[in-house]
C-alpha cells in the first residue's frame, strides 16, 4: 500500500531482499588464510572474535570469489557466533557477494563529483562494449559491471574500481579500450591511486 | 600559510619512517610522553582543534569527556571510513603521510589511557590499509608502538580494521557497531561513546585529519596552533575541491581563506566559457551557497553564518550545466542506497524522496510533487537515530529554496529542462 497513487512498492522497494545464499561446495579455509585468520583474530579482545567478522569474511570471499552458506557456516564457527549473525552481516555491507562475479568486477562510482565529470558516459560506454546493463556479469564470466556509490576520489574523477584496484580519470572515450586492455593484460592495465603510481616509478 | 599536513605528500618516500623521522617525526610523541596526559588533554583543548570529520567538535573536549575513572579499558577509534561524497582528504593523508596519524594515535591513547586504537579504513580503500600496515610495521620495529613505548612505561597497540562499504560506518557510534562485527547501524546516543563506547567501554571516536594535527599541537604548541586560524578556527584545514573546476584537488590553508580563493585561486575556477552556478562546500550532506556568497571565509563559523556547513570541507563546485534536480536525485540515489534501515523515517523516506524527484526528472512530475516532496523531507529530518536523516533531505530542501523554478519548469514542460552532455544519453537503471 502506498498513500501516494503513483508510488507503488514494487519489486525494487525491498531493499533486502536478496536470493538465499548458495549453499556452495564445502568450505573451510586454506592453511594460509586459516593462519591469517588467527592472526588478525589476535588484534581483537579474546572475549570479542566477533569483531574479525569482516576480516573473516573477505578471507572467505577471496579463497571462494564470493560467499557461499557453507562460508557463512564456516566463519560463524571460527568467531563463535550463529549463522544468521554472519549473514546478518553479508547482507548488510556491498563488498561481499552472495553470488559469483566475473573475473574482473568494473565498479564505476556513480555519485555527485564523478556523475559531474561523465560517470554517466563512462557506465555507458562500458555496458555498451561489455554488452550487459550494469548489474550483471557477461556470459563467459570475465566482467561484472557495477555502479557504485562515492568512492573518495572526487579530485580523480570519474573513478572506476576494477577488484581492489583503481582505476582513475577515466574518460568516457576511453572507457571502452580499459575494457580490451584488461582482457589483454589483466590488472597491469589500471592507472591504480597516486601511491601505486609512485612506486611503480 | 605553508602547509604543515601535506607538505611533504609530493616528495617520493614520504610515507616512510625514515623520511618521517628526518622531518620531526615523532617529536611530538616524545614531548607528550615527557607530560602527563592531563597536560597533554590540556594542550589539545588550548589549541582549539576542532573535530575534522563533520561536526567541528572541539577534540580537547572530546577527550576531557573519556571516562578515566571506568574500571574497563579505554580505545581510540579512528575515523577512517571517509564516504560523505565530495571528501577525499584522508586518503591523501593517510596514503602519503601514514605516519602522522598513527603518531596521532599514540598520542590519543597517552591523553586518555588507551593502550589500543583501530583505525577503521573504509573497505574500497585496500591500497590505503597496505600503506597504513606497513607503516605501523616499521614504528613497532622501532619502537614507537608495542610494550614500553620509547622506554616510558607506556603500552600502546595501533591496529587497522577494514570497513565493507557502508556509509553509514562513518557516523561514529554505526562505527563502533563495525568493529564490534555487526551491521553498522548508529545508537541511541547518551550515552555518548566516551562514556559507553566500543565494547562499552570509554571511548574516543576521531578523524583521520583530527588525529593527524594532534602532533602538530604538542610540538609547535598549542598557541602557535590556534594562531594558524580565526578564532576559534585555529590550525591547517585541508579542503577537497571537486566538481566543475579546471584543478580538482586537496587544498590546505588556513581557515581565513574565503571560498573565492579556494575555487577561483587553487582549484582554478569552472572551465573555459562556464560560469558558475552554486557550490556545496562541506560534502553532500549540507546546503549549497550562491555564487554571491563566494567571499564567505571557509571557517566552521563562516561558512555557518552564511547559512550552511563546513562539515567534512568537501567543496562541491557546481556549473552553469548542472540541472539542480537531477543533482538532487543522483544525491537521493546515494543518500536511498546508504540508509542503514535502522529508523523507519529515513529508511522509508530516502526511497519515497528519491522516487518522486526521479519521476520529476523524468518529466512525469505534479507540482503537487513540490509540496509532498517538502513533507517528507519535515517528516525525516531530527526524527533519527542519527544526523543521517537531516543530511539526506538537505539536497532537496536546498535546491527545492534556491532553484524551485528549475523544479516548476520539469513539471510544465514534461522533460529535463536542462540536459548536459557529461549526463547518460539514455536513462540507466543499475541494479543495487
Amino acid at each position: 500500500m502506498s498513500f501516494h497513487p503513483k508510488m507503488a512498492y514494487d519489486a525494487t522497494f525491498q531493499k533486502s531482499a536478496r536470493p538465499l545464499e548458495d549453499e556452495g561446495p564445502a568450505f573451510v579455509y586454506t592453511p594460509a588464510n586459516r593462519a591469517r585468520f588467527d592472526e588478525i583474530v589476535r588484534r581483537y579482545p579474546p572475549d570479542r572474535r566477533r569483531s574479525a567478522v569482516l576480516p573473516a569474511l573477505y578471507l572467505a570471499q577471496q579463497q571462494q570469489g564470493y560467499i557461499t552458506a557453507n562460508a557463512i557456516r564456516h566463519v560463524a564457527g571460527l568467531v563463535g557466533i550463529t549463522r544468521a549473525e554472519v549473514e546478518d552481516v553479508v547482507s548488510f555491507y556491498t563488498m561481499f557477494y552472495t553470488k559469483p562475479v566475473g573475473t574482473f568486477v568494473l565498479q564505476v562510482c556513480r555519485t555527485l563529483s564523478c556523475a559531474l565529470n561523465g560517470a554517466e558516459r563512462v557506465t555507458e560506454e562500458l555496458s555498451a562494449k561489455i554488452g550487459i546493463p550494469p548489474g550483471q556479469t557477461d556470459p563467459s564470466g570475465t566482467f561484472t559491471l557495477l555502479e557504485v556509490e562515492c568512492l573518495g576520489a572526487c579530485d580523480r574523477a570519474p573513478v572506476v574500481m576494477v577488484n581492489d584496484a583503481w582505476h582513475e580519470n577515466v574518460k568516457p572515450g576511453d572507457a571502452a579500450r580499459l575494457v580490451d586492455d584488461l582482457r589483454s593484460r589483466g590488472e597491469a592495465a589500471l592507472s591504480g591511486c597516486h601511491h601505486v603510481i609512485e612506486q611503480k616509478r | 600559510m605553508e602547509p604543515l599536513l601535506t607538505r611533504y605528500v609530493r616528495e617520493p618516500n614520504a610515507f616512510t619512517l625514515d623520511f618521517y623521522l628526518r622531518h620531526q617525526g615523532y617529536e611530538g610523541f616524545r614531548k607528550a610522553l615527557a607530560m602527563t596526559p592531563d597536560e597533554v588533554i590540556e594542550a589539545v583543548k588550548a589549541s582549539g582543534l576542532r573535530g575534522r570529520g563533520g561536526a567541528g567538535f572541539p577534540t580537547g573536549m572530546k577527550w576531557q569527556f573519556v571516562d578515566k575513572k571506568s574500571p574497563n579499558p579505554k580505545y581510540i577509534a579512528c575515523n577512517a571510513d571517509e564516504s560523505e561524497p565530495g571528501t577525499f582528504k584522508d586518503h591523501l593523508l593517510m596514503e602519503r603521510n601514514p605516519h602522522l596519524l598513527i603518531e596521532g594515535c599514540a598520542i590519543g591513547c597517552y591523553a586518555i589511557g588507551a593502550k589500543i586504537a583501530y583505525i577503521y579504513v573504509r573497505g574500497e580503500f585496500l591500497h590505503v590499509q597496505e600503506v597504513l600496515e606497513r607503516a605501523i610495521a616499521e614504528a613497532y620495529a622501532r619502537g614507537f608502538l608495542g610494550r614500553n613505548v620509547l622506554g616510558s612505561g607506556f603500552d600502546c597497540d595501533v591496529y587497522v580494521h577494514r570497513g565493507a562499504g557502508a556509509y553509514e560506518a562513518g557516523e561514529e557510534t554505526a562505527l563502533l557497531e563495525s568493529l564490534e562485527g555487526k551491521r553498522a547501524q548508529p545508537r541511541n546516543k547518551p550515552p555518548f561513546p566516551a562514556v559507553v563506547g566500543l565494547y562499552n567501554c570509554p571511548t574516543a571516536v576521531n578523524n583521520v585529519e583530527t588525529l593527524s594535527n594532534v602532533p602538530l599541537i604538542l610540538l609547535n604548541g598549542a598557541e602557535w596552533f590556534a594562531g594558524l586560524g580565526p578564532e576559534k578556527n585555529g590550525g591547517p584545514k585541508l579542503y577537497c575541491v571537486s566538481g566543475h573546476v579546471r584543478r580538482p584537488g586537496v587544498y590546505e590553508a588556513s581557515m581565513k581563506i574565503t571560498l573565492r580563493e579556494l575555487i577561483e585561486g587553487h582549484a582554478g575556477g569552472v572551465r573555459e566559457g562556464r560560469t558558475l552556478k552554486a557550490v556545496i562546500p562541506g560534502g553532500s550532506s549540507v546546503p549549497c551557497l550562491l555564487p554571491d556568497q563566494l567571499d564567505t571565509q571557509a571557517s566552521f563559523d563562516g561558512i555557518q553564518k552564511a547559512g550552511s556547513l563546513l562539515g567534512s570541507a568537501g567543496i562541491v563546485v557546481l556549473d552553469d550545466t548542472t540541472c539542480m534536480v537531477w543533482l538532487a536525485e543522483n544525491l537521493l540515489h546515494f543518500y536511498r542506497h546508504e540508509s542503514c534501515g535502522k529508523c523507519t523515517p529515513c529508511r522509508e523516506g530516502t526511497d519515497w524522496l528519491h522516487k518522486i524527484l526521479r519521476r520529476i526528472e523524468g518529466g512525469g512530475g505534479q507540482l503537487r510533487d513540490l509540496d509532498l516532496l517538502s513533507s517528507i523531507s519535515g517528516n525525516v529530518a531530527g526524527k533519527t537515530l542519527c544526523a543521517f536523516g537531516d543530511a539526506a533531505v538537505t539536497p532537496v530542501l536546498t535546491t527545492l529554496k534556491h532553484f524551485r523554478h528549475e523544479y516548476e519548469a520539469h513539471i510544465r514542460e514534461g522533460r529535463c529542462t536542462l540536459p548536459a552532455p557529461w549526463r547518460a544519453t539514455r536513462a540507466l537503471e543499475g541494479v543495487h
